[in-house]
């Protein structure tokens, strides 16, 4: 049976942490539209970023954006996640190793 | 939906099997379809060494050779060996984890349909004129200039098998991960658990670069692009890789779950706890990772340049490492264990020394520089028939044997076991064993034909009759299985009387709730250690409830049968290469695709909540779903 005193402080402790967790939300959405606006930035003054700095550049940011979706948006770093992590993880790690080799041994 | 079994005529049980979801059912299709490819895949194999029988042999022309040992590799590897495995799967993994079935059975029966439809169209190719001509491997320089729809039975076949395997590799996983019974950690999982386990993510990382591959050939062949064409600015050798980066992990997807069965063999008739459980683990999964490393080896002569060659030829002998460790711990398991002689046993006994020699092979050929001598000989051919027969199948008709009474309830006669063995065994070595020195005198694979004096001719004789010899065994194996079933003795839980895992605590076969209350987990080996403590069933983890169970339904057959249809209005499309393009195979086309599609939106529209089967009924069924009270 669940005392009540109990279940109040376990609803402040989840609401306690879904605030922070929103904030943190509300953080990274405003970082994302950030990084979204410099990677349009960097090609529209195409003049004033030379193409081989803006291709990595913005690969960087969107490699960033997909580990921001995973941790903040898909709650990849809370408790029950590991299974699906580690096989997110060996996927890029098997996809990764065919385009390195591809990209040495194929389109050398 | 009625709960209670009941006798019941031809056509109820054909319905019965078209729909069912149940993990034991599926298992049994699995095992006839597999077996009815197998004995397809057998019939080509003797075909081919009669026409090497003898030198300039006109058994059959050059053009039907070419499309027997594509047909014969195909057919073994995508059709016979990996729906077997499925079939040994799906009968025991769910048991040996204490579940009442997969996660998603409706999936399971899917991913057979879909393997079973799409076998079926690879194999129409024989009745319509053109097989596939261009090998297993079907290399997209060769396999684009084939005439006739060949190629294109190979592609759309595979296609849809393909999603079958993908769909049943998913549903292990998950099934592997979230329902296992309380107590049974990770760490305590049966080994062909384990290994089911890993070949299942093997299957989730290695199908797709597959189907992506065999998308571009389908494309090439059927709606003129250009991905592989080299004059229209394509490369061909992407298809070499993309087909070996999924073929590599493919082996180890059939060979990993063998593995599995031999584990479960040897320490179930050494009477002793498995040697080395958690190095059996961690090499399982060191296999699984190094498998996606070492995929070019298949390609050494290709020309990727000697640093490239370099580095797989390191990742490919590291592999030798972790199956050694597997080697050691079989022996050190029979090592001091008080030894029974069995059908299964006999054939793990087998298994070793000569999956030892094909991994000895393996290695040579892992050293670049002598791959260069051995490139597209017999010496190949031995190899992989070493590992494949001397691994898998063996794996196979050990594991048919050892499970046969938990599938079917009955047991298979030892006799005639014994007789299967011996043949199939002395066949075997004498098929591929000179295969290896015909392969160094420099015969070439995929020839239709030798000359004569040139030392090819005894080698090529010795081999043809040990294939015979193994076409008998296979013979001898199913008049045991057909005469078992006409006796049928039923027997009871645990007919090796040595069962370790918790399968062998149920009835043979087990009622198809399995377990009537979840079982309690305790340890390795869990029903080993509830016999040790004189328990006659496994500890309960619940009080008896209500069970859920999933209903039967017919819309797996017609989803694949829908792609089925669409395969061949795909193939005679208008635009494709061969230019024999129909009117009627655009609509066929759309008419298939709208079965399938339209036969998962009403899946997924329609609820289907499944039933229950209510607390009383359980407690008046003479059943009694492992639990000992």
């Amino acid at each position: 049976m669940e005392n009540n005193s109990v279940h109040r402080t376990s609803v402040e402790y989840r609401r306690k942490k879904s605030a922070k967790e929103m904030r943190n939300q509300f953080l990274t959405f405003i970082l994302m539209i950030f990084f979204t606006v410099i990677s349009f930035v960097s090609v529209a003054y195409n003049d004033l970023f030379p193409s081989n700095f803006v291709a990595p550049f913005i690969l960087l940011l969107a490699g960033i954006q997909v580990i921001f979706q995973l941790y903040y948006f898909m709650h990849a770093s809370h408790k029950g996640h590991e299974m699906p992590m580690f096989f997110m993880y060996s996927g890029v790690f098997a996809a990764f190793l065919t385009i390195l080799a591809f990209l040495t041994i194929v389109w050398w | 939906m009625s709960s209670i079994a009941e006798k019941r005529s031809v056509g109820a049980v054909l319905w019965e099997y078209l729909t069912t979801v149940d993990h034991k059912k599926i298992a049994h299709l699995y095992l006839f379809g597999g077996g009815f490819f197998f004995l397809l895949g057998g019939i080509e194999a003797l075909l081919i060494r009669i026409q090497l029988l003898k030198p300039q042999f006109g058994f059959m022309s050059e053009e039907t050779f070419n499309e027997m040992f594509t047909m014969h590799g195909t057919t073994m590897i995508f059709l016979a060996a990996m729906p077997l495995l499925f079939a040994l799967m799906n009968a025991v993994v769910p048991l040996q984890i204490g579940a009442r079935d997969v996660a998603f059975p409706f999936l399971n029966s899917l991913g057979f349909w879909l393997f079973f439809f799409g076998g079926v169209f690879l194999n129409l190719a024989w009745i319509f004129g053109d097989a596939p001509d261009a090998g297993w491997t079907s290399y997209a320089s060769l396999s684009l200039f084939s005439e006739g729809h060949g190629i294109d039975y190979y592609t759309l076949g595979l296609q849809i098998s393909g999603f079958g395997t993908l769909i049943s590799g998913i549903n292990f996983l998950v099934t592997i991960i979230n329902m296992r019974a309380p107590g049974m950690t990770f760490m305590r999982m049966p080994m062909l658990t384990w290994t089911t386990f890993i070949a299942s993510s093997l299957i989730l990382f290695a199908f797709p670069p597959l189907t992506a591959s065999i998308f571009f050939l389908m494309f090439d062949r059927l709606f003129t692009t250009n991905f592989f064409d080299v004059t229209a600015g394509g490369n061909t050798i992407i298809w070499e890789h993309f087909f070996w980066i999924f073929g590599h992990p493919e082996v180890y997807i059939l060979i990993l779950p063998s593995f599995g069965i031999f584990s479960e063999i040897i320490s179930t008739f050494s009477r002793k706890r498995l040697f080395g459980y958690s190095s059996m683990v961690f090499a399982t999964i060191l296999i699984g990772f190094l498998g996606f490393m070492v995929w070019a080896h298949h390609m050494f002569t290709t020309g990727l340049g000697n640093v490239a060659n370099a580095i797989f030829a390191v990742a490919t002998m590291a592999i030798a490492v972790p199956t050694g460790i597997k080697i050691f711990n079989w022996l050190l398991t029979m090592w001091g264990g008080s030894i029974k002689i069995t059908v299964p046993m006999l054939y793990a006994l087998g298994f070793i020394p000569s999956f030892v020699i094909g991994g000895v092979t393996g290695v040579m050929q892992g050293i670049a520089p002598l791959d260069y001598q051995l490139h597209d000989t017999y010496f190949i051919v031995a190899h992989f028939h070493y590992v494949i027969v001397g691994g898998v199948v063996f794996a196979l008709l050990a594991g048919a044997h050892f499970y046969w009474p938990k599938m079917f309830g009955t047991m298979l006669s030892e006799r005639l076991g014994y007789i299967t063995f011996v043949l199939f065994f002395i066949g075997f070595h004498l098929t591929f064993f000179i295969q290896h020195f015909l392969g160094l005198w420099g015969m070439p694979r995929r020839v239709a034909t030798f000359l004569s004096g040139q030392g090819l001719d005894m080698g090529n004789f010795i081999s043809s009759i040990g294939a015979f010899m193994m076409g008998i065994a296979i013979v001898i194996m199913l008049v045991n299985i057909v005469i078992t079933t006409v006796k049928n003795q039923k027997v009871g839980n645990d007919p090796w009387e040595d069962g370790r895992t918790m399968e062998w605590a149920l009835e043979s076969p087990p009622v198809y709730y399995n377990f009537k209350q979840t079982p309690f987990v305790r340890g390795i080996d869990t029903y080993w250690i509830e016999k040790m403590e004189g328990n006659k069933g496994l500890t309960p983890a619940e009080p008896l409830d209500d069970i859920h169970m999933p209903n039967n339904t017919i819309m797996p057959v017609i989803i694949s049968l829908g792609l089925f249809i669409a395969a061949f209005g795909m193939m005679y499309n208008p635009m494709n290469q061969v230019g024999d393009g129909k009117p009627w195979a655009i609509p066929v086309l759309i008419i298939g695709l709208c079965i399938t599609f339209g036969t998962m939106l009403i899946r997924s529209i329609k609820d289907d909540h499944g039933y229950h089967i209510p607390k009383e009924e359980l407690m008046n069924d003479k059943h009694k779903g492992g639990i000992a009270s």
